[in-house]
């Protein structure tokens, strides 16, 4: 791929630098991070997907994230740089997306909270006119099929059979922790607290009305606090993410400076 | 009486056969030909399905993201093939749930190139260049064949793979133009790949136990050996402007059957894998067997949903508040 030096806004770690890298660079880093580890995580789903339906459709996110990912990372340096020879302590992705995928509830509760919450944070920046309202406006269309498609599926889980009620719930439950983080501020994105208030109240509506209607309880345990997960964006990062890691970026790392 | 209907039914299958007419769903048929269409294209479905595993292999550790969107889409593609093959074959009264337990207990066999591993990267590579080269080398001519809704799938599927076969040799290029040891790994992947997609044309033509009659229905329309011989013909210029070599010492052009010479296949290899003996036959069945199984709460989730929400007037879970 390119070089990173040849582009204006590129730096090896844009993030950990401030004020080498642009605001853009750096909320296009974190946004650019949720995507790309969540569309891994994903794609480890491939050829093990309970019908062949789901097959094509956790493909199908994986791919729309990936695509996201690349627009973004791009706008941060060099897509390959970044996604392949940073370290753990580099990447700026919240938490929640890097949750390994567990059961099928657990991959679904993921996307659920996911997914609501980037077509918020993305409708939020279509209807501005910052340096991401156009990316924006394009991903939020995937995102809406992303919600939905999580959203059927809590919906059959909740409401299916007492085992897949049971399942969803504790996903619901298991991920719950890692959902306060999302409405942290992003580091260069300029929404203020007040916006992101709103949304966090847009999402906590959205999510309650999809897990009430699936007959599933919504968690009571706490979102946030001092002791609770919620600082991927600091580049603190759960244990299996470094695996997740080192698989990634394995093979780009052992031929170094080659082209693919 | 009965006997009189069916010759005359079989008179018209005939006809409609020898015209080059297409046999539709709710056409007559004989018994036969609906069985040994059902197998082949359960069959074919299997290798989609079973296919996936050996380039989902490398998806978490594609080495640049381009190639990572490339192969996610390439392995969507095949579960996307598998499904329009199952439907194709479910138009002759076959079940896709009973086709996939056939593949699952081992009565249905999926395509014997499978059963090998993908070591490195450049096998994915060598898998989009020869074993979907391979593949689309089979599936052309049967765009043409008898059977209509399996033709029709056909031409989809062939379209998308031609796709996956280009970009199969783009990456084979990138590596064989890159460093040493990228080059080094496109010629192995290649050395380990050539004899194998040679053999998924199937046994030769005096030892192959389906195809005069498939043959005969215009099911198939070229032998084995006639498409083994093609694809060899299309692939020596193409693998020398790779800068790749294919590991067949006996490999020279024949002025006189304006073909190429080839070696000899290692029959007893390729048998080997088709009686399961393979390096991953055991390996893509399990996991493919304990998708399923681990997939069944959710499938019985689904179901019951359905049956729950079947009558009782609900509301759409999209019209909750977003």
């Amino acid at each position: 791929m390119t070089s990173a030096t040849t582009h204006p806004t590129a730096s090896p770690d844009p993030a950990s630098a401030p004020g080498t890298a642009s605001a853009t660079a750096r909320a296009a880093l974190a946004l650019g991070d949720d995507a790309l580890v969540l569309s891994h995580r994903l794609g480890e789903w491939a050829g093990h997907a309970p019908v062949l339906e789901e097959e094509v459709a956790l493909a199908n996110i994986a791919l729309d994230l990936l695509g996201q990912a690349r627009i973004l990372l791009s706008l941060a340096g060099d897509e390959d740089e970044l996604a392949y020879l940073r370290e753990e302590r580099e990447f700026r992705n919240l938490q929640l997306v890097e949750q390994p995928n567990g059961d099928f509830a657990h991959t679904i509760a993921r996307q659920l909270y996911f997914s609501a919450y980037q077509g918020l944070l993305y409708k939020e920046l279509a209807a501005g006119d910052g340096p991401f309202a156009g990316l924006a406006a394009k991903a939020v269309k995937e995102v809406a099929y992303h919600r939905d498609h999580a959203e059927h599926w809590v919906a059959r889980l909740g409401d299916g059979t007492a085992e897949s009620h049971e399942r969803m719930q504790r996903a619901c439950d298991a991920l719950w922790r890692f959902t306060g983080e999302l409405f942290g501020p992003v580091e260069g994105l300029g929404l203020g607290s007040e916006v992101l208030g709103s949304l966090e109240a847009a999402w906590l509506e959205y999510v309650g009305g999809v897990l009430k209607q699936a007959t599933l309880t919504v968690p009571e345990r706490p979102r946030r606090g001092a002791w609770a997960a919620g600082a991927g964006r600091q580049g603190l990062h759960t244990e299996s993410f470094g695996r997740m890691l080192a698989e990634m970026q394995h093979l780009h790392r052992s031929h170094p400076g080659a082209s693919w | 009486m009965t006997a009189v209907t069916t010759d005359g039914y079989q008179a018209a299958f005939d006809a409609a056969v020898a015209a080059d007419e297409r046999i539709e769903p709710r056409d007559w048929m004989p018994d036969a030909y609906r069985a040994s269409l059902v197998r082949q294209m359960a069959q074919h479905a299997h290798s989609e399905i079973i296919g996936m595993q050996p380039e989902a292999n490398w998806i978490t550790r594609a080495p640049s993201l381009r190639r990572k969107a490339i192969l996610m889409a390439k392995v969507q593609d095949e579960a996307g093939h598998g499904l329009y093959l199952y439907s194709a074959a479910e138009t002759l009264g076959a079940s896709r749930d009973d086709l996939l337990d056939k593949l699952h207990t081992g009565r249905q066999k999926y395509s014997s190139i499978f059963n090998y591993p993908t070591l490195t990267w450049a096998d994915v590579g060598a898998i989009g260049w020869l074993v979907d080269g391979a593949a689309i080398t089979n599936q052309v001519p049967l765009c043409r064949c008898s059977y209509g809704p399996y033709a029709r799938a056909m031409v989809r599927v062939c379209k998308e793979e031609s796709f996956h076969q280009r970009q199969g040799y783009e990456l084979l290029l990138a590596l064989s133009k890159g460093t040493p040891a990228q080059h080094a790994m496109a010629q192995d992947a290649v050395d380990r790949w050539w004899w194998p997609s040679l053999m998924m044309f199937g046994p030769p033509d005096d030892a192959s136990a389906h195809s005069a009659q498939s043959m005969a229905w215009k099911i198939k329309r070229h032998s084995n050996d006639e498409l083994r011989q093609r694809f060899v013909d299309i692939c020596v210029p193409q693998a020398e402007s790779l800068g790749l070599t294919l590991p067949d010492p006996d490999l020279r052009w024949n002025d006189e059957r304006g073909h190429h010479d080839f070696g000899a296949i290692d029959w007893t290899e390729f048998q080997e894998v088709l009686k399961g003996n393979g390096p991953c036959n055991e390996q893509r069945i399990t996991q493919r067997r304990r998708a399923h199984e681990e997939g069944a709460w959710v499938r019985d989730a689904a179901a019951a949903y359905a049956e729950k929400h079947r009558t009782a007037q609900h509301t759409e879970p999209g019209e909750a508040t977003a």
